[in-house]
Formats: structure tokens, C-alpha cells, sequence
């Protein structure tokens, strides 16, 4: 068996969710990383705020080690939905998440479970870079001091900015502000400081949307390099940026109910971005990706 | 026509006319915004006057009697003999102000973290209410209040004029100030900078004090400051607390407190000159404490990084 599945398997008693037809792999390059391997799976979510439904009856799962991309008109709920996958959803006063989300087998909504503990395990990125008005030292260090770490702090800040592909720009001004750096070096901070926390699963929400295009470029990058250690969720709004470094995208669309006045988020459909972008099936996720609405 | 030569509109001949002509009201839109840019101007002026000519009362006045004799001397028992100073109603009023802030500020500052934590809570609206009306309580009656609570033998604790009397007045003084000015101060603080933190895994606790606060601090330390200036300033609540001394009082209970403000009433109400120069002495050095903490105030939160 697969080395990397012993894990999923310890912490799962239960079988795992039957994998749908769609994630069977199709192509070629695909059949090494075959039976596929999934991190976290979604099973009918849905999130309301009040009476408001965001996102209705999400399926699908996250492959271990793979990019997925949330692509999608505004207020198809895709940010919402990746708020699901850490219960940050929680914070929000009046929001309400049905279905379950199971990552390593385990309903993370269960309730023995620690929302902090789901979110040391999963990591987020936020839109807009917001470094702590700390020094860089300070920001990276933050996650593992709250967990109570203080020996080789030095070393584990210095691994997550390299990680981060951060660590020759800043090693020597640490102690500065991490206020100071320009934004895409902000962006690789908070990346560094999400890593800090040793998660496996990292959520990014628009990472590059506040970024000029080399920072951008950078970014991706990262996220590709990163891609091997790590499971990445990114909700993007560029179609180019999800075809450039995913390798699933799953596109999402807003349901309008006429009648009630109601939009609601929902999963189009889920495929190798290869298929996505050339060979959709659904006609909506095509004419989104051809620029016809959207 | 060919494509290098673009069509350079002649101002004369164009359809358009010249910028150089103005549209008919212009004339009349202009003339208003000048008086308007007057009136404001006279607005300003009015309205900083009274603080002007205090200031040139209290200096003119106050820069002649006030020595470092008076700093660090008491009053003469006689109010018609000149010399001498306030050194006890300095100490009176630093001490209480000093006291004041201990109780006042771990106190503000919660309520504070409370209403911007829990902003809809069940007693976030009774709170707010109670810091407004608090504002506006005349000081004197806040005095009153305290001397029935503390001061008081019948119905009160008893402990008589002093130091912790005149401190909790002041307190409940400084309170609403610190909450009002730390409420708004961590509410400028992003929420960005608190799901960072959440996602990061902290817990509330964790995200208040390792974020929150930090960042919020500078604001924070110059809404302590400006509320400990007004404490410090505060003469009628003492009236009924500190009471006044005619020595230095170092005890927290027990024995009347001595304050600058206090002192000044008394030696203004005396038809005597010895009193009366070191009343304005006493003006000018509370001019100094409360400017000297403004000033403080104001450059620490210009270092405010939010």
C-alpha cells in the first residue's frame, strides 16, 4: 500500500466514501497516483447565513498532495465553501454549516471535535496579506508560541521561510517589521506563518488578487513546489491562474430563485483541470470559461 | 488622411469652446466659496480663543510666583505670607490620579475587550448606556456619591476623608473615558489581523491578548493618558473625598488628602495676595501635568502602526 494512505487509514476505522466516477483517473499521467488518495471529502454541504442559503449540497473530495481550484461567478459561495473546510465558517455570527466535512476520515464538524485543532491541521491564507504589525521573527513564530513552543524556534522559523521562499529576502532583517516587506513578500510570509503551524492541508482564499503579476507569478510557483508536502484548496477568481497551477478545479455557479429573490452557490461540477478547461461537460462550466457569462 | 499625422482641435475654430471661458455662474461660485473659506476660518478662530487667552491667564500669571521653591515647599500657614508652594498638593494629586489609574484603567480595559468581543452581548447595550451616562454625571455628585459609599460612617464603609476616597472618585471619572477611548481604539484594529490569528489556530483569549491588544496598543495608551489628564484636573470630586491637607499625606487611608486643584480654592477664596500668586503657580502646574500628558499621548500614537 501506499505509505502516504497509512494515515488516513489509522485514524479511519470507517470505510472510506466510495469514489465517484469522476475521480478515477483518466489520463495517463494520473495512473501512478492511482487508487487516489483523498484528504478531505465534502458530503452535501451547506452553509446559511440566517435564513440565507450561500451554498447548497457541495460533494467532493480533496486529493492528498494535489492543488484544487474553486473557480467561480461572484458570490457563488466559493469562499464560503473553503471556510467550511477549517470551520473559520464558526466565527461568522448566524452562520450555520450542514453536511458533513471529513478530513482524514475524521466529520471535523463532530462534536468532540476543537474547531483550534482543525485549524492547526489546516492551515489558511487570507486574500488580502495581514501580517500581525510584529516582526517577521514574531509572525512566523506566532502559531508555535501559541501552542506553547519556545525550543528551536530559530530553526523552525527559519525552515518555514524557507518553505515560504522567503527566508534570502528577509534573513537578515528578522526583527524588522513584517510591515516593511512589499506585498507579495507579505503574502509569503503569511504563508510562511500558516506553514509554521506544521499543517497539511492549506487554504488559500484569492492569495494573488491583492498582488502585481510577479508576485503572483512567485506565488504560484510556491504553490506548485509546496504541492508535494502539502494539500492546497485555492479559491481564485482568474480562470488563467487555475488552469496554471491546479490540478483539479471544481466550478461553481449562483442557482438565482426568482420566485424567493434567492442566490445560492452550487458545485457545477469537479474534474482534472485538463478536462475543466478543454472538455467540460456541463454547458454552464464551458460558457463560464469562455467568457460567455460570468 | 494618414494615420501619422493625428488631428491636433483648434481651440478657435473647434466646436468646443476655449477653457479660457468660464461658465456664467462661475463668477458667483467662486465669490461663495470664498466667504464660506471665511466664515470657517472665523469659526476656528472663535472657538480656539478661550483657550488662548486661559492659557495666556495662567501663563502670565502663574510663570511669576512658580519656582522651584514652590514645587518643592509647602503652603505657609498664613495665606498672607507669600513664598512657600504646593509640594503637598502635587503629591496629593499624583497619588490619587496614580491610584486612580490602577483602578480605573484593568477596569476600562476589560469592559472595553468585552464590548468589542462580545459587541452584541447580553450586557454589552448596559454597559454602553452606563459608560454614557457616566460621561455626563457632574463630578461633584460623583464626589457626593463616593463620600456616601466610602467616606461616610453611617451607611457607607467609613473610611473616612483620604487618599482612597479621592482615588475612587477620580476613578469613576476616568472609567468611562477608558472604556469609551479603548472601545473605539480596538475596534480599529482589522479583523484580518483576528482571523489570521484564529486561523493560526489561536483561541479568543489567545487572539485578544497576542493581536488584539498589541496592536491596538499605542491607541490604547493615549486614551489611558488622556483620561489620567482629566483625572488629574478634576478639583470637585475631591471636595467631598480628599478633602484637602496642609502637609504632605502619604497614608491611603485615614488622614485627608492634599490636591492642586483643592489648594487653589482655597487661596483664591483668601483676599490675600500670598495666597492668591501661588493659586495661579498651582494653575500653571496643572497646565503642565495635563499638557505634559497630552503631549505624551500624542506621540505615542502617532507611532500607532494601524
Amino acid at each position: 500500500m501506499d505509505p502516504r494512505t497509512s494515515t488516513a487509514r489509522d485514524l479511519d476505522p470507517a470505510p472510506m466514501a466510495p469514489i465517484r466516477a469522476e475521480h478515477r483517473p483518466a489520463s495517463a499521467e494520473d495512473a501512478d497516483t492511482s487508487p487516489v488518495d483523498v484528504h478531505v471529502t465534502l458530503d452535501e454541504v451547506s452553509v446559511h447565513y440566517g435564513p440565507f442559503t450561500a451554498v447548497r449540497d457541495v460533494s467532493f473530495d480533496v486529493h492528498r498532495n494535489s492543488i484544487t481550484a474553486l473557480i467561480g461567478p461572484s458570490g457563488c459561495g466559493k469562499s464560503t465553501l473553503l471556510r467550511t473546510l477549517n470551520r473559520m465558517n464558526d466565527l461568522v455570527p448566524g452562520a450555520t454549516t450542514s453536511g458533513s466535512v471529513t478530513y482524514n476520515g475524521e466529520d471535523i464538524y463532530a462534536e468532540e471535535v476543537d474547531p483550534v485543532e482543525v485549524r492547526r491541521r489546516i492551515g489558511m491564507v487570507f486574500q488580502k496579506p495581514n501580517p500581525f504589525p510584529k516582526s517577521i521573527y514574531d509572525n512566523v513564530a506566532f502559531g508555535p508560541r501559541l501552542n506553547g513552543t519556545k525550543r528551536g524556534l530559530d530553526e523552525l522559523v527559519e525552515h518555514s521561510l524557507q518553505r515560504a521562499a522567503l527566508w534570502d529576502e528577509v534573513k537578515d532583517k528578522l526583527s524588522q517589521s513584517g510591515l516593511s516587506l512589499s506585498g507579495g513578500q507579505q503574502q509569503r510570509l503569511c504563508i510562511a506563518r500558516a506553514i509554521a503551524v506544521n499543517p497539511d492541508v492549506i487554504l488559500m482564499d484569492e492569495p494573488c488578487s491583492a498582488l502585481d503579476p510577479i508576485a503572483t507569478l512567485r506565488i504560484e510557483e510556491l504553490m506548485k513546489d509546496m504541492a508535494s508536502e502539502y494539500t492546497i484548496v485555492i479559491v481564485t477568481h482568474n480562470m488563467q491562474q487555475a488552469a496554471r497551477v491546479s490540478d483539479r478545479t471544481a466550478f461553481f455557479t449562483v442557482d438565482m430563485d426568482n420566485e424567493r429573490q434567492d442566490r445560492t452557490g452550487v458545485l457545477v461540477e469537479i474534474d482534472q483541470t485538463d478536462t475543466i478547461f478543454t472538455n467540460a461537460t456541463d454547458p454552464r462550466t464551458e460558457g463560464y470559461i469562455t467568457g460567455r457569462f460570468g | 488622411m494618414s494615420v501619422d499625422t493625428p488631428v491636433r482641435p483648434d481651440p478657435e475654430a473647434g466646436d468646443r469652446p476655449s477653457l479660457t471661458v468660464t461658465t456664467p455662474n462661475a463668477r458667483r461660485r467662486a465669490l461663495i466659496s470664498r466667504i464660506m473659506s471665511g466664515a470657517l476660518f472665523l469659526a476656528v478662530m472663535a472657538a480656539v480663543t478661550p483657550l488662548a487667552i486661559l492659557l495666556w491667564q495662567t501663563l502670565s500669571n502663574g510663570w511669576g510666583p512658580f519656582s522651584w521653591e514652590f514645587l518643592t515647599t509647602i503652603e505657609p500657614l498664613s495665606y498672607r505670607e507669600t513664598g512657600g508652594g504646593y509640594l503637598h498638593g502635587i503629591v496629593g494629586t499624583l497619588y490619587m490620579t496614580g491610584v486612580a489609574a490602577l483602578i480605573s484603567v484593568p477596569l476600562g480595559l476589560a469592559a472595553a475587550v468585552y464590548l468589542t468581543e462580545r459587541p452584541k452581548g447580553r450586557y454589552a447595550s448596559i454597559v454602553r448606556f452606563f459608560t454614557d451616562v457616566m460621561t455626563g454625571v457632574p463630578s461633584v455628585f460623583v464626589g457626593l456619591a463616593v463620600y456616601a459609599l466610602l467616606v461616610s460612617g453611617s451607611g457607607g464603609l467609613g473610611l473616612g476623608f483620604g487618599t482612597l476616597a479621592g482615588a475612587a472618585s477620580l476613578a469613576i471619572i476616568m472609567l468611562p473615558i477608558v472604556v469609551r477611548s479603548s472601545e473605539e481604539m480596538l475596534r480599529l484594529v482589522p479583523g484580518d489581523l483576528k482571523q489570521a490569528a484564529y486561523g493560526l489556530g489561536a483561541r479568543q483569549w489567545q487572539a485578544t491578548f497576542k493581536v488584539t491588544l498589541p496592536a491596538a496598543a499605542p491607541g490604547l495608551t493615549t486614551g489611558v493618558i488622556l483620561a489620567v489628564a482629566r483625572g488629574a484636573g478634576e478639583t470637585a470630586p475631591l471636595i467631598l473625598t480628599a478633602l484637602g491637607a496642609r502637609e504632605v499625606v502619604l497614608r491611603l487611608t485615614g488622614a485627608p488628602q492634599a490636591d492642586i486643584g483643592l489648594l487653589m480654592l482655597d487661596g483664591f477664596r483668601q483676599p490675600f495676595e500670598g495666597g492668591i500668586e501661588r493659586a495661579w503657580a498651582g494653575g500653571f502646574t496643572l497646565i503642565l501635568i495635563t499638557l505634559g500628558l497630552s503631549i505624551i499621548a500624542r506621540m505615542i500614537a502617532r507611532r500607532s502602526q494601524i
